[in-house]
């Protein structure tokens, strides 16, 4: 199999345009959303947001809507700001200019209405937790200081974990389960939290592709009850398939559209530079985020993220 | 089978070896229940420095005729939340900055201490910690900070764990993850103080670090990974004071030794590591 590399853009200054692309019109609006916020108002906005890691830049200048219902994907190259982006929403860490409203509050406001689900490297492993034990974690929000999970609590989380498929697994100590198993109890935990909004940090990355399949119809169904789904990916063609909106995110916003606007090759390189694969396949193309690509980097290739330093 | 009971009753007619074993099994088990989150937050740097800070705080105490207690007390906890303070928002590494400030602190109580003429057994006695001089007043100070560490856990426990185990979900569901972590600094302060008489300045350490290390070891779950460390600590705790009455041995050095043993012990035969442990077993659970 030969396989085409977007090699023309890598001799290229990859211009990221000056305001990004923008499609509102959405290719298929998912059906009876169940509108959480006032008058169709976005559940998240960011007005002209940067933040920035001591020196470093890490967003420039990024506004973006996301209304209820909305099941977004935010792609872009390592180091691109998504899991910066996340972060802000989630009142991890503070903008250093821009404003950012969830559910028409600051962040952390409504805290109890978010979930934010953290990258697999993030969690210790080892920790002596069991699934179920990590699932009624989603219910602390609620709770409040000092209160223990009650019945009830065990109840939704029970739910939770059946609705990930992961029932059976309540009593083992989270290490012993595969990544992907991992990435279902986390889910659940979200969704024990029965949140308005979902703030997941690359949710199917490293998982089977029976795993992101199921993930993906959790998600999708939470779309569709209104919910706000942002979740953060590497994997471009789950990003075209299985989620509605896009955002193309390389330090400043490149695109938000309809999903389907990752198989647009331009879109792809502006945001990417050399960092994406084209494969040829028989019934069309296939796309990869080269997330490891500037670790074995070929000589004259430009690096993107490099430029910037 | 009278003598063993009577090997164990016996010392218990002696009012030091009352006060002792009350103060030995109170000790050991805050140091359990605290050892806990030191263990899984890796917080054993910090546990040791915190224990040597507290040092400058007793000389400046003695020098002041204050209680000695009270200037450990306040050292030990200002010096942990310095670190905390540090750790968010220093740019050198952690452990760099825990180390500058450990030897530093420590140094400045030594210093002082070579300023005091006369010899003075007071001090010199927690750094290496005497059980079983404790005296009534010193064993209630004990019982009742002991409690109030023990009662704030029980209450915060399901937030303590949240903000342990996964401290950026626990603070994006509106958990005040920050303020969890000083409340812990805190009270692994005034856990070291307390323990601080009875095993001394260098070891309490071990005090903090062996009894929870062993029982992650030997379970899996949050809650018996407590309770385990607890039952290792009175066991230890027992054991290395008679050990240290019939010996007549160190009583400190005796406790830390004897939880280094089942510590030793578990890891050489426990179900995650030791020699006959089949980890596998639990990777077949879900599916």
């Amino acid at each position: 199999m030969t396989h085409e590399r977007t090699d023309f853009i890598a001799g290229m200054e990859p211009s990221a345009p000056d305001a990004p692309v923008r499609v509102d019109a959405m290719s298929e609006a998912p059906s009876a959303v169940r509108d959480v916020t006032p008058l169709g108002r976005p559940s998240v906005e960011l007005q002209s947001v940067s933040a920035a890691y001591g020196q470093r830049l890490a967003l420039d200048d990024v506004s973006l809507a996301v209304r209820p219902g909305s099941l977004l994907a935010v792609i872009g190259p390592n180091g691109a700001g998504k899991s910066t982006l996340l972060k802000l929403v989630a009142g991890l860490i503070k903008p250093v200019s821009g404003r950012i409203s969830v559910l028409g509050d600051r962040p952390l406001g409504h805290a109890h209405e978010v979930a934010y689900l953290p990258q697999a490297e993030a969690v210790d492993w080892d920790f002596p937790v069991t699934v179920s034990e990590v699932v009624t974690m989603g219910r602390y929000g609620r709770l409040g200081l000092g209160r223990q999970p009650g019945p009830g609590d065990r109840e939704i989380a029970a739910r939770a974990l059946a609705t990930v498929g992961m029932a059976d697994a309540e009593g083992v100590q989270i290490g012993a389960l595969s990544g992907g198993q991992r990435r279902r109890v986390f889910l659940a935990r979200a969704l024990a939290a029965e949140p308005l909004i979902y703030l997941l940090d690359e949710p199917v990355t490293g998982v089977d592709a029976r795993t992101q399949e199921d993930l993906m119809d959790v998600l999708e169904a939470e779309a569709r009850a209104g919910k706000t789904v942002i979740a953060s990916t590497h994997d471009l063609i789950c990003a075209a398939q299985r989620f509605h909106e896009a955002a193309f995110l390389n330090r400043r916003l490149v695109a938000h559209g309809p999903a389907n606007l990752v198989l647009d090759r331009q879109l792809l390189a502006d945001t990417y530079g050399g960092h994406v694969l084209v494969l040829p396949d028989d019934g069309g193309r296939l796309i990869l985020d080269d997330a490891h690509h500037h670790d074995d980097a070929p000589r004259g290739e430009r690096h993107y993220h490099d430029d910037r330093r | 089978m009278t003598t063993l009971v009577a090997l164990l009753t016996d010392p218990l007619a002696y009012g030091f070896m009352q006060r002792g074993l009350a103060a030995a099994l109170i000790v050991g088990v805050v140091c359990a229940v605290i050892g806990v989150f030191v263990v899984l937050k890796g917080l054993a740097f910090i546990g040791d420095a915190v224990s040597h800070a507290a040092f400058p705080g007793l000389v400046v105490a003695y020098l002041l005729s204050a209680p000695l207690y009270i200037g450990g007390a306040v050292a030990a906890v200002a010096t942990a939340l310095l670190i905390g303070f540090v750790s968010r928002r220093g740019r050198l590494r952690f452990d760099t900055s825990v180390g500058v400030l450990f030897a530093g602190t420590f140094a400045f109580g030594v210093l002082l201490f070579s300023t005091i003429r006369n010899y003075v057994t007071d001090l010199l006695g927690y750094l290496l910690g005497n059980v079983l001089g404790i005296s009534v007043a010193d064993l209630v100070q004990v019982a009742v900070l002991g409690a109030i560490v023990l009662v704030i856990v029980l209450v915060l426990r399901k937030e303590l764990l949240f903000a342990t185990f996964d401290p950026l979900g626990a603070a994006a569901s509106g958990l005040p993850v920050a303020a969890l972590e000083y409340l812990l600094l805190a009270l692994l302060g005034v856990t070291i103080v307390v323990s601080i008489q009875a095993v001394g300045i260098i070891m309490v350490v071990a005090m903090l670090v062996t009894p929870a290390a062993t029982a992650q070891l030997l379970v899996v779950r949050f809650g018996r990974m407590i309770a385990v460390s607890i039952g290792i600590a009175a066991i230890s705790a027992v054991i290395g004071l008679y050990v240290s009455f019939y010996l007549n041995l160190a009583s400190g050095a005796s406790i830390v030794l004897i939880e280094t043993a089942l510590f030793g012990a578990a890891l050489s035969l426990g179900p995650k590591t030791g020699l006959f442990s089949r980890p596998a077993l639990a990777r077949r659970a879900a599916t």
